[in-house]
């Protein structure tokens, strides 16, 4: 399968990269490592005039101790944030589930930012990114703006970004406490979570990410509230579903979607806590 | 449209004009003419297209030839150039330990998957930490490359011992 023809360009600096999307608007699309776009252009789901390879820009290559929080370059690959030790250390979380993501080639090309990005409900780290309380930031021609991560997946697919917008890095909290918990259930190696989720602690209760319960990536919010308010945590997955809306495919349908929220919510729970 | 693109593929630089959609794994096959590099599924999964790209694992299918370009390739033709085409038994004995391992542990069976199953585990080699590749470690290492042959259990036990020999092994 080969993808459409398009016109290619390797900007050397971001800057430029903002200036050729803009230039472009909707026909431009950004390639990192292409992991999730090329597949797209190669079954003709995607048909863009223009990629803009911004692969090489190191500006966008880095991991950053701020203190409280770690901010993580959008090109940084999925194998470099499951070996970083400063990740490892101050985000566990983060970096264990980056280190499941695909297969070890997967993982060499696919960047964080590029998966965020992409805004598959069905990726693990932008529920990571929910359950951590992160956000992202992006950079377009009138500047940077952060966008909290529950203000940024909007539905199937899409975001907050605008089209002359790149994601310049993520933004993850350091957690009140190293443990976390991360369960995916998957019927092959390598497949995409049929449901996942990802709990990470706070100084009460904690965050809760849920993947592919909806359209977009989801927060557990009616998990996150019980557990403030002090209900044990096999008690507050029994909430997991509430607000979620599950599609029905071949490897579940609506309802087992939702069993499996819960059961994986506890799971979850569990190892965080234990 | 076309793109001029210079590939350094197994230590010597190929140069050709493109077309901006070429993938890498036609860009080997096609232009570069060598066929060591299959493709299976070509949709990121088998990992039959997989090469190095500045010596790490990555599949093919999903790269363009122009994020190759000016780096390093290397596919099964270039893993041990040295060792020659098995016609000189004194050549062979320079074969890539990888290799070596397959040839001694029966590692394949129709040998579609193998240049990509040797080059993901030559990868995973280099990259681990020494004394850390176990048997689970290996499984989940090659999670990216399927053998239809249902061979895997030849494989892995490839892949160990040409982890042991290296260090990478769990001691």
């Amino acid at each position: 399968m080969i993808p459409a023809p398009f016109e290619y360009a390797r900007p050397s600096s971001l800057e430029e990269a903002i200036g050729l999307l803009a230039e472009r608007g909707e026909e431009a699309k950004l390639l990192a490592g292409g992991h999730s776009l090329l597949p797209l252009m190669k079954l003709r789901l995607a048909t863009p005039a223009l990629l803009v390879d911004i692969g090489r820009l190191e500006e966008l290559c880095y991991v950053r101790d701020e203190g409280d929080v770690v901010a993580v370059g959008a090109l940084t690959t999925h194998d470099t944030a499951s070996r970083h030790e400063l990740l490892r250390q101050k985000i566990p979380v983060f970096s264990a589930v980056a280190g499941q993501i695909g297969d070890p080639q997967v993982r060499h090309r696919g960047t964080v930012g590029g998966s965020v990005a992409h805004g598959d409900a069905a990726s693990d780290l932008p529920a990571v990114l929910l359950a951590l309380g992160g956000s992202v930031v992006a950079v377009g021609p009138d500047g940077r703006r952060e966008i909290p991560a529950d203000q940024f997946h909007l539905g199937f697919l899409e975001t907050a970004l605008a089209e002359d917008e790149v994601l310049l890095e993520l933004r993850l909290p350091v957690p009140a406490h190293p443990a976390y918990g991360f369960e995916k259930l998957t019927k092959r190696a390598q497949d995409w979570a049929i449901v996942g989720a990802v709990a990470v602690r706070r100084e009460e209760g904690a965050g809760l990410g849920l993947i592919n319960m909806a359209s977009v990536p989801l927060r557990a919010a009616a998990v996150e509230e019980a557990l403030a308010a002090g209900a044990p945590p096999a008690e507050a997955a029994e909430r997991a579903d509430e607000g979620t809306e599950p599609a029905g495919d071949l490897n579940a349908s609506p309802e087992f979607r939702r069993h499996l929220a819960r059961v994986l919510t506890r799971r979850a729970l569990e190892k965080a806590f234990a | 449209m076309s793109l001029e693109l210079e590939i350094t593929l197994n230590g010597k630089k190929v140069a050709a004009e493109v077309e901006e959609r070429t993938l890498l794994v036609h860009f080997i096959r096609d232009v570069a003419g060598l066929k060591g590099t299959n493709i299976g599924c070509d949709t990121t999964s088998c990992g039959a297209c997989t090469v190095l790209l500045d010596g790490r694992s990555v599949k093919s299918c999903t790269l363009l030839a122009a994020q190759a370009e000016g780096r390093q390739v290397t596919t099964i033709e270039g893993l041990s150039p040295e060792a020659g085409d098995g016609s000189d038994p004194a050549a062979s004995e320079r074969m890539h330990p990888v290799q070596r391992a397959f040839h001694e542990n029966h590692g394949l069976q129709c040998g579609y998957c193998t240049p990509g199953m040797v080059l993901a585990i030559a990868s995973l080699i280099d990259e681990a930490e020494p004394g850390t590749l176990d048997e689970e470690a290996i499984r989940l290492g090659l999670e990216g490359n399927l053998c239809r042959c249902t061979g895997y259990h030849n494989i892995v036990a490839a892949a160990l011992a040409a982890a042991r020999q290296t260090g990478a092994a769990r001691r």
